[in-house]
């Protein structure tokens, strides 16, 4: 039995907008064979405001799926189209207070169908493109292409290399063996084409890799680097990276707001049992160049070219 | 809250350990706890037990002799047990039969053997009600295999398989014959002295025993290599101290599960058959999977058109109703059915496949309750799914949506 949160279990048994919107003027069809959803999600657009007036779903899937769909359409009620297209698989999955790893592709699907709709609604075409992958790490949710494009970034060769730099295989270990034929298969030249321009563009790809070697975090996110924080703290980070990258990791910034300051670790910091106390280090730092307290946020790696969880 | 009602139509996943299973094992515990093995007073009772047990299973399942009766801890352990000992004793051929529709304690292992050890495994194929045809099996029949591994029954059809024809026939060209009996316990008549079958795996917790217990049975004329080397318990050929508690359980509960055969084939086909024609007749646009004419009496798989397996496991657990599904969502792998799958189940259909299993256990007002609840529970998930037409003509064929590409492409028409 899955443990959805009480939040899931009261979007699937009340689902909020299970109808068919006879005066639609969006609809957006998508599937997910291989786990057996499809939804249609119906949209009624104000052309004048392009606010989402109203929303149906229809949904042939599991309880999440059901539960992504009702939360879907209750969050796209009221915002402008591009709003609603601003709001990420992550998001739904918030709104239901989360949704177990191998769950998460339900959240997916109602973005999709989001993007379909809209797409409807302008008149234009929409394909989707992504590659359905299959889940190899089931305690942090990381798929075969996660692995793969970052084995391809940063030339990784042990189980242990993927585990840093994705979480795959940093729990219950199970997924270990699962793995080590990835990288076999990788390096043997079994992934040739594969897992690539669907998930990170080369574009993208290439610019990181000029850069550093690496696929940087930064690429996916609209930097403030005006922002008064923003030297201060690149600075407090760049003191401590020595010590870092002698422990095996490093530390990015990542963006940085009045309220918050975002950073992601690398490398051997990631699930690692000090990154609790190498986080408050960090803080702590901050805390002092900054002269107050603005909260440290971690980003969870993330290489598939969105910037959300997948 | 009032008291929340159990109907368990889930036994082909575990059944409840009957009381006097419960209660001949207990002074195993406590009393009798000596090795079987040690030479003091101890081992007396402990041993004496473990004889016994092993001369009811025997004759349960109708072995020739006590010793072809070997315990393990699960059917797994059998599983592997079989498959890795016929290789051994066959290092020169290097393929293996099966079916499509095997458990994965035998598909994963046989996976395993293709993948890292460069085996052949052919798998025979099904038709749509998920039978085999003997002669594509005759004609896959060649020296070079090393063993033949086919179910007795289906967990998720309850489907039965012809084992003793095709063990008999396997034989005529030398080869060892396996067979997951797991589900057929108490459900056919079995007499493994009178046939071919070389090896079966079965567990305790399918027929009223605990978890934790398994059977090997090794016809005496069988080639064997060990799985587990070790001490010299089972003569050698399964190391490990003797679960003496758990192998008593397993005694008793073969012995109350070969007195309950007749009831299995009169009462308990009764309720299913009650069951199943009860949804059928109120819920349209759904259908039993595998083959109604040959399955075991407890079981019975419908498949609901257009509504997605998990959403209704969830609505019955709301009832109290346990049962399950091939639905890709209810299983951590989130691969949809094997089973259906091989039988060629639309895709629409095999998401929404229940399996309903009954056990001596269930009484003609779970079934009735249960008769009651499944239509509410498809017509409400129906009523928002994307598939269904409200005017009865099943699916809307304006509804193609946009399928990612990839993995599960094929299951696109």
């Amino acid at each position: 039995m899955w443990n959805y949160s009480d939040k899931v279990k009261d979007h699937f048994f009340h689902p909020r907008n299970a109808k068919v919107l006879e005066d639609a003027n969006g609809v957006g069809d998508v599937g997910s064979i291989s786990c057996g959803d499809a939804l249609r999600l119906m949209i009624k657009v104000d052309p004048k405001t392009n606010i989402i007036t109203d929303a149906g779903f229809q949904t042939f899937g599991c309880g999440s799926a059901i539960a992504s769909s009702s939360a879907l359409t209750e969050m796209i009620k009221g915002k402008t189209v591009d709003e609603a297209l601003k709001i990420t698989n992550k998001d739904i999955a918030d709104y239901l207070d989360g949704l177990p790893p191998q769950k998460m592709h339900c959240s997916v699907m109602g973005r999709e169908a989001l993007h379909a709709a809209v797409a409807n609604y302008r008149g234009e075409s929409w394909e989707e493109s992504h590659e359905e992958s299959p889940l190899i790490c089931k305690c942090f949710g990381v798929d075969e292409a996660k692995i793969v494009q970052n084995i391809r970034a940063n030339s990784l060769k042990t189980v242990e290399d993927v585990t840093n730099y994705t979480k795959a295989g940093g729990a219950c270990g199970g997924c270990r063996e699962k793995i080590e034929k990835i990288l076999d298969k990788f390096w043997k030249g079994g992934y040739e084409g594969r897992y690539v321009e669907d998930f990170v563009s080369r574009d993208r790809f290439e610019k990181a890799q000029a850069k550093n070697g690496k696929v940087s975090l930064s690429d996916h996110y609209v930097q403030h680097r005006d922002h008064p924080y923003w030297d201060k703290v690149e600075k407090v980070l760049d003191e401590m990276r020595p010590g870092l990258e002698q422990d095996g990791g490093n530390v990015e910034l990542i963006d940085v707001a009045d309220d918050k300051i975002l950073i992601r670790l690398y490398g051997a910091c990631l699930g690692c049992f000090m990154s609790e106390m190498t986080l408050s280090y960090v803080q702590a730092q901050v805390d002092k160049a900054l002269g107050k307290h603005v909260p440290l946020e971690l980003v969870e790696p993330d290489l598939n070219g969105t910037g959300e969880a997948n | 809250m009032s008291e929340k009602r159990t109907v368990y139509l889930d036994n082909n996943a575990t059944t409840m350990v009957d009381p006097e299973v419960v209660k001949a094992m207990l002074p195993y515990f406590t009393e009798y706890y000596g090795n079987a093995s040690s030479m003091h007073d101890l081992a007396i009772e402990p041993a004496r037990a473990v004889a016994e047990a092993r001369h009811k299973i025997a004759e349960y399942v109708g072995a020739e002799y006590d010793s072809e009766i070997i315990f393990t801890s699960c059917a797994t352990e059998s599983d592997s047990t079989a498959i890795y000992s016929a290789i051994e004793c066959n290092p020169e051929k290097r393929e293996i039969i099966t079916t499509p529709v095997e458990h994965p304690a035998i598909l994963r292992v046989l996976d395993h053997l293709e993948e890292d050890r460069g085996y052949k495994i052919t798998k025979l194929h099904v038709d749509s009600k998920g039978r085999l045809d003997l002669d594509e099996y005759k004609k896959a029949l060649n020296s070079n295999v090393a063993l033949v591994t086919c179910m007795w029954a289906n967990n998720e059809t309850g489907n039965i398989y012809p084992v003793t024809e095709m063990a008999h026939l396997a034989h005529e060209q030398g080869i060892m014959f396996h067979s997951d009996g797991v589900q057929a316990m108490g459900k056919v008549d079995m007499d493994l002295k009178s046939t071919d079958i070389d090896m079966l795996s079965f567990s305790g917790h399918k027929l009223h025993a605990p978890k934790g217990i398994g059977v090997f049975y090794l016809k005496r004329s069988c080639r064997f290599r060990p799985f587990l080397r070790g001490g010299h318990q089972e003569s050698g050929r399964r190391a490990g101290t003797e679960n003496v508690p758990y192998i008593v359980g397993l005694g008793k509960a073969c012995e109350l599960s070969g007195q309950h055969v007749g009831y299995m084939r009169s009462e308990i086909k009764r309720l299913r058959d009650r069951l199943e024609q009860g949804i059928l007749a109120k819920v349209p646009d759904c259908f039993v999977t595998g083959d109604p004419d040959n399955r075991s009496a407890n079981t019975s798989n419908i498949a609901f058109q257009f509504v997605e397996g998990e959403g209704i496991l969830l609505k019955l657990n709301e009832y109290g109703i346990c049962a399950s599904s091939g639905s890709a969502c209810t299983s951590g792998s989130l691969d949809p059915s094997h089973v259906m799958k091989a039988m060629g189940i639309p895709f629409t259909a095999a998401h929404g496949t229940i399996r309903f299993s009954l056990s001596r256990f269930t009484t003609e007002a779970d079934i009735d309750y249960t008769v009651e609840k499944v239509p509410e529970i498809i017509a409400e998930l129906r009523s928002f799914s994307p598939y269904w037409r409200k005017d009865g003509s099943g699916g809307s064929e304006s509804f193609d949506p946009n399928y990612g590409q990839g993995k599960g492409a094929e299951f696109k028409k």
